[in-house]
């Protein structure tokens, strides 16, 4: 399992990486957002993969630290998930208005030619 | 616990209730949402005073100098922290002495130029103050992102295709930088099992050897992440050109958005990979070293290349962030207080000459000016709002006056004497040259030399740079037209050059405070124990059950 979810965060960070350095606004906010995927995968990844195991302790009864996922990891990754949400979004509306404003969707406003 | 002990929380309080009430009002009501904005400001500017003068003052309860907010009342390596020192007070205060004359500066025209200008201005004070504050890594990302995200509204302020197409690169760098940002802090969290930076501190020293390459590579990618922000050589190209798009009040506030990637590093380097590090110790400081000293080469060639002012004062961005990374990099409490007053100085002197910028090419073109800060902002048709908008008491002797505050800046961007950029700049050679003290004899190695050259040579780059920008401005025109100046845009220029000045007046005091921070940020002992024993609130007494 560990190796399925390492391959699954390299695949996704390595192809937004290459998006990244593509010269078009959109490759790059397609290339953000699997970013994004791939270090939240990550983020999770460190609290230790455990199958069936639930972050909040159940009530009552002697609790056996063993038997739950770190939650921290868990909550780190909902505040990254919004905050890239948010940014996407914001980063979408720039796309546009640069598309608008140059008639281009090369990040520099202009073809190269 | 008095409302006094609250006071912590105010600065991140205040802003975010401010910007969200003024979200409220519609966007015509310009005068109510610049008041609202102005008193909040003053305000917080009070606040950051007396929570500068609380940390200085240590008291029987407070020995640790060291105030620790315990958000939500639990203990701390399981809640999140806020903890105000002399370091995060200082920058407190820093924050607040630019805002306040950016938005001054801002109502003369530019606060009108786009929607919500006030209500981001605010937020991204937030941001500024919750990231100065905070004592958590992944809070310190939260805040980081608010002031970014509060950032790229304000880089596109007054809209145009050059803001855009800056603001652009501007904000794809930086959210590829966040999450470089997380990716250490998760890596970090994954090696250490703890986010809160006193309980790292403690922790990073137990972190077993086989661990350890992991430890080192989080933090390595988080130190990226920050000397994105801060500009270091190869990461920093973008920062001359977006600051030099900004309009000029955004671009005097932005000058302290490097500084909170320096601030990060001055913080966690010591603290984390201190004298008690284990193995760690001085992790990252040659890179810091050599980095900087790069950065302020780099930052001396743009200095000295460029045309238009703006870039100009990027630049020179650059080469004080070099400056203060190099510093970092000596890991010594001598050099980060001079790197520490150096920082104040140097934040304020260029966020001075950025508003100074606008007012001063008016001299060189007026017609020009005018009508490219119109097309700017509103598009090509608005001859009749720029006359409406000409209130105010305009100036009189006005090259007089905007020469003399060119000059100062000018000279306190280069370090000359009577000024404090002096101060600062000899404050970090002389602790550079003698890192045993002044009396015992000590061999000096070859990064020193490098260091203390650039540091000199920078000096003489700047000055050159606004020499040959000053004669262009000030001489060389022939018909020279005066300009048009309100006294709504000087003054602010003034206040900050008289805070220089204040600096230099009462060097001694505030040396005296920056040694302090300096000690206590390379012995962070006391911080740690602070953060780590910060006494929970008792819950109100219940009431007896009938």
């Amino acid at each position: 399992m560990e190796f399925v979810l390492a391959i699954g965060i390299g695949v996704l960070i390595g192809s937004g990486v290459f998006l990244l350095f593509r010269p078009r606004t959109y490759q790059l906010i397609i290339g953000l957002s699997l970013i994004a995927y791939g270090v939240n995968l990550f983020i999770f990844s460190m609290g230790r993969l455990k199958i069936a195991a639930p972050p909040v302790l159940a009530s009552g009864g002697p609790v056996n630290p063993a038997d739950y996922a770190d939650p921290i990891p868990q909550a780190l990754v909902l505040t990254a998930i919004v905050i890239g949400f948010a940014t996407a979004a914001l980063f979408l509306v720039v796309l546009l208005v640069s598309r608008g404003l140059t008639g281009s969707d090369h990040v520099d406003g202009r073809e190269p030619n | 616990m008095g409302w006094m002990d609250h006071l912590v929380i105010v600065p991140v309080l205040l802003p975010l209730v401010t910007g969200a009430m003024l979200l409220m009002f519609d966007e015509r009501r310009h005068r109510l949402k610049a008041t609202i904005n102005v008193v909040s400001t003053i305000l917080l500017a009070l606040v950051a005073v007396s929570l500068l003068d609380i940390a200085d003052t240590p008291t029987a309860a407070n020995k640790a100098a060291a105030i620790v907010y315990l958000l939500g009342n639990w203990p701390a390596p399981f809640g999140i922290v806020l903890v105000l020192d002399r370091l995060s007070a200082m920058m407190l205060v820093l924050t607040a002495m630019l805002a306040l004359p950016a938005l001054i500066y801002s109502l003369a025209r530019w606060h009108k130029s786009g929607p919500h200008f006030h209500t981001l201005f605010q937020l991204l004070l937030m941001g500024l103050n919750g990231a100065f504050l905070t004592g958590d890594l992944f809070n310190l990302f939260v805040f980081f992102e608010v002031l970014l995200a509060s950032s790229y509204g304000l880089m596109l302020h007054g809209s145009g295709p050059l803001r855009v197409k800056a603001g652009l690169h501007y904000i794809v760098i930086n959210l590829a930088a966040s999450s470089l940002f997380l990716i250490g802090v998760a890596m970090i969290y994954g090696v250490a099992g703890t986010l809160n930076m006193a309980d790292l501190s403690v922790r990073i020293a137990l972190v077993p050897a086989s661990d350890r390459m992991l430890l080192d590579a989080g933090a390595g990618i988080l130190g990226i992440a920050f000397l994105v922000k801060a500009g270091m050589w190869p990461l920093g190209f973008w920062l001359p050109t977006a600051y030099n798009a900004a309009a000029a009040p955004v671009a005097a506030i932005f000058a302290i958005l490097s500084k909170v990637g320096v601030y990060a590093l001055m913080r966690l380097s010591p603290l984390l990979f201190g004298a008690g590090a284990g193995d760690s110790t001085g992790f990252g400081d040659s890179w810091l070293l050599v980095g900087g000293m790069a950065t302020m080469a780099f930052g001396i060639i743009g200095v000295l290349a460029s045309q238009a002012k703006g870039r100009l004062a990027g630049f020179y961005i650059l080469i004080s962030s070099g400056t203060l990374l190099a510093a970092i990099g000596m890991a010594n409490a001598p050099t980060t207080a001079g790197a520490l007053y150096y920082l104040v100085s140097s934040t304020m002197a260029v966020s001075a000459f950025f508003l100074l910028i606008e007012l001063v090419d008016r001299v060189q073109d007026p017609a020009a000016n005018v009508l490219a800060v119109t097309m700017d902002a509103y598009g090509d048709d608005m001859e009749e709002e720029e006359a409406e908008e000409e209130v105010g008491v305009a100036i009189p002797a006005t090259l007089v006056i905007l020469g003399i505050c060119f000059a100062s800046s000018g000279l306190l961007l280069a370090g000359l004497p009577p000024l404090s950029g002096f101060i600062g700049k000899f404050a970090i050679l002389t602790a550079v040259f003698n890192p045993n003290g002044l009396t015992q004899g000590s061999t000096l190695s070859l990064s020193t030399w490098v260091f203390a050259g650039l540091l000199v040579v920078s000096g003489l780059a700047a000055m050159i740079a606004i020499t040959r920008s000053g004669i262009q401005t000030f001489w060389a025109p022939i018909e020279g037209r005066v300009p048009r100046v309100l006294l709504m845009e000087i003054a602010p220029v003034a206040f900050l050059l008289t805070l220089c000045v204040g600096l230099t007046v009462f060097g001694g005091p505030v040396m005296r405070y920056m040694e302090q921070t300096a000690q206590s940020l390379h012995s962070p002992g006391t911080y740690i124990e602070g953060v780590m024993n910060a006494p929970r609130v008792p819950p109100p007494a219940r009431e007896a059950a009938p």
